[in-house]
């Protein structure tokens, strides 16, 4: 899966849990400072992206991922 | 001591009539019913003798945006449909009221029981990771309160009383308190209830206290008819605006009347039935209309709790002789609404409300042979057209909780 395509179907999950324009979800964008996003959305936006994505998503990483573009990287490297 | 006048400015709500207040009045003065038979899988799964319900008529994912209702409980949703629409009825904004002068009050009687359900299940079938982090917020019985005061701000208090099918009522009551007290200047308060599902009607069943009526959805619930056989359960909620006299005269508000007093009692009986006497009821009804200065004589109307059920109907119609006589008319609004548990309370204030303002008393359906113990006028067939001067709105609950409100004319 290319990074493009992680990050279509990251943002399709974010616009699907915290109702944010996938338009709106690009690489800079920080989950919580940019797009708004509570620390309970990202539990369950990390859930969904296990599922879509099959990676493993421990809490101490999920705290590491800050932008979407942290966890477009994140992604591609545990795949 | 002179404690500040509590009046109503505005009004929400949804039921299994309409989506919001007007829609449901119409639909109670034209003698219409709620109740229909429950379509989902569960009925027949757990062969269940209820088969009916007053379900909304207005589906609330109708009326909120996606997100936020996926984030809330349908319990959750009503509460907030309803209290945006009285909120939007009184005229405020942000800027009208300050948010440490501004309070909520929304009580229910169960809260989240569907999120409970759905979530349990997942648990069951998926494990934890599949539990949404959302769950608690969903389904504690402070949530529809805390949503509603999430999204107005309020800082002056945000409160859900639980006092079963008096919630409501309760929430209307510890408003009153709170500007009598000079606690807020605004409060929304009201009572929400969505749990129509497989395991609230299971256990009112094995309580014994459901209509199996099934054939005849519309004529199952049936105050004060000597055919009655329990309530039919129901879900929506009500919400008011209520404000010290002073503060909405000041914003030029309109106000539909006076909550001018309340009571509440408890019966310390038993857990579930009403003391037969109504020693409880009497003395809540009694307590309202001294703290609102009213003489009973000028009660001309009280709308009833009455949910259909053999024990409860007669017993309030004792109450209701004792505390206040002979002369009010009665009508029973569950017979249209079924019984909106922790709701019911605050969309019957709200019909009382309309009642007084309109000099219009709905009528009770399908009393078609009234109970010899019922010694009261009720009114059936047509709305009646009577003058109020005061009237009261009843709420009792599981747990022998009473609750009376009195609304006066603005």
């Amino acid at each position: 899966m290319s990074n493009e395509e992680i990050l279509q179907g990251l943002a399709a999950i974010v616009e699907e849990v915290a109702g944010v324009d996938a338009a709106d979800v690009t690489p800079e964008k920080a989950f919580v400072d940019d797009l708004d996003i509570d620390s309970l959305s990202m539990v369950e936006i990390a859930v969904q992206a296990e599922d879509k994505f099959g990676v493993k998503i421990p809490d101490d990483e999920l705290a590491n991922l800050k932008t979407v573009s942290d966890a477009v990287d994140y992604i591609v490297k545990n795949a | 001591m002179n404690s500040p006048d509590v009046v109503v400015t505005g009004l929400g709500a949804t039921t299994p009539l309409a989506g919001d207040v007007a829609s449901t009045w119409d639909a109670l003065l034209a003698g219409r019913s709620g109740v229909s038979t429950i379509e989902a899988d569960w009925v027949d799964r757990y062969e269940l003798p209820s088969r009916i319900a007053a379900q909304l008529a207005v589906e609330p994912t109708e009326v909120l945006p996606r997100v936020e209702a996926r984030r809330l409980d349908r319990c959750e949703q009503v509460a907030m449909i309803a209290a945006r629409q009285a909120w939007a009825d009184a005229g405020l904004d942000e800027n009208a009221v300050e948010p440490e002068r501004l309070a909520v009050v929304i009580g229910t009687g169960i809260g989240g029981a569907l999120t409970l359900l759905t979530q349990d299940d997942l648990l069951e079938t998926q494990g934890l990771r599949k539990v949404s982090p959302l769950t608690v917020p969903m389904l504690m019985p402070n949530g529809p309160a805390a949503h509603v005061g999430l999204h107005f701000k309020a800082k002056a208090g945000v409160h859900a009383p639980v006092s079963a099918c008096a919630s409501g009522a309760e929430a209307l009551a510890w408003a009153w308190r709170m500007l009598k007290t000079g606690e807020a200047d605004v409060v929304i308060a009201g009572g929400a209830e969505a749990c129509i599902t497989s395991i609230t009607m299971a256990g009112f069943t094995q309580a014994r206290t459901m209509s199996t009526r099934n054939d005849e959805p519309e004529k199952a619930s049936r105050p004060w008819d000597v055919d009655r056989d329990g309530f039919v359960l129901g879900e929506g909620a009500g919400v008011m605006v209520l404000e010290r006299a002073e503060f909405a005269a000041a914003r030029g508000a309109r106000t539909y009347g006076r909550l001018a007093g309340i009571g509440t009692s408890a019966d310390a009986y038993h857990i579930t039935g009403p003391d037969p006497e109504g020693v409880g009821q009497a003395r809540a009804i009694r307590a309202a209309l001294r703290s609102g200065g009213i003489d009973p004589a000028d009660v001309g109307h009280v709308n009833a709790h009455a949910t259909s059920t053999q024990a409860g109907d007669v017993t309030e119609t004792v109450a209701v002789r004792n505390a206040i006589g002979d002369h009010p008319v009665l009508t029973a609004p569950k017979s249209a609404i079924g019984h909106l548990l922790g709701a019911a309370g605050a969309v019957e204030a709200i019909i009382t409300l309309l009642s007084v303002r309109d000099s219009l008393i709905p009528p009770t359906l399908n009393l078609e042979n009234l109970d010899p113990g019922v010694q009261l006028d009720v009114v059936v067939g047509e709305p009646r057209k009577v003058r109020l001067d005061a009237a009261v709105s009843d709420s009792f609950g599981f747990g022998g909780h009473n609750v009376a409100l009195a609304f006066t004319p603005a």
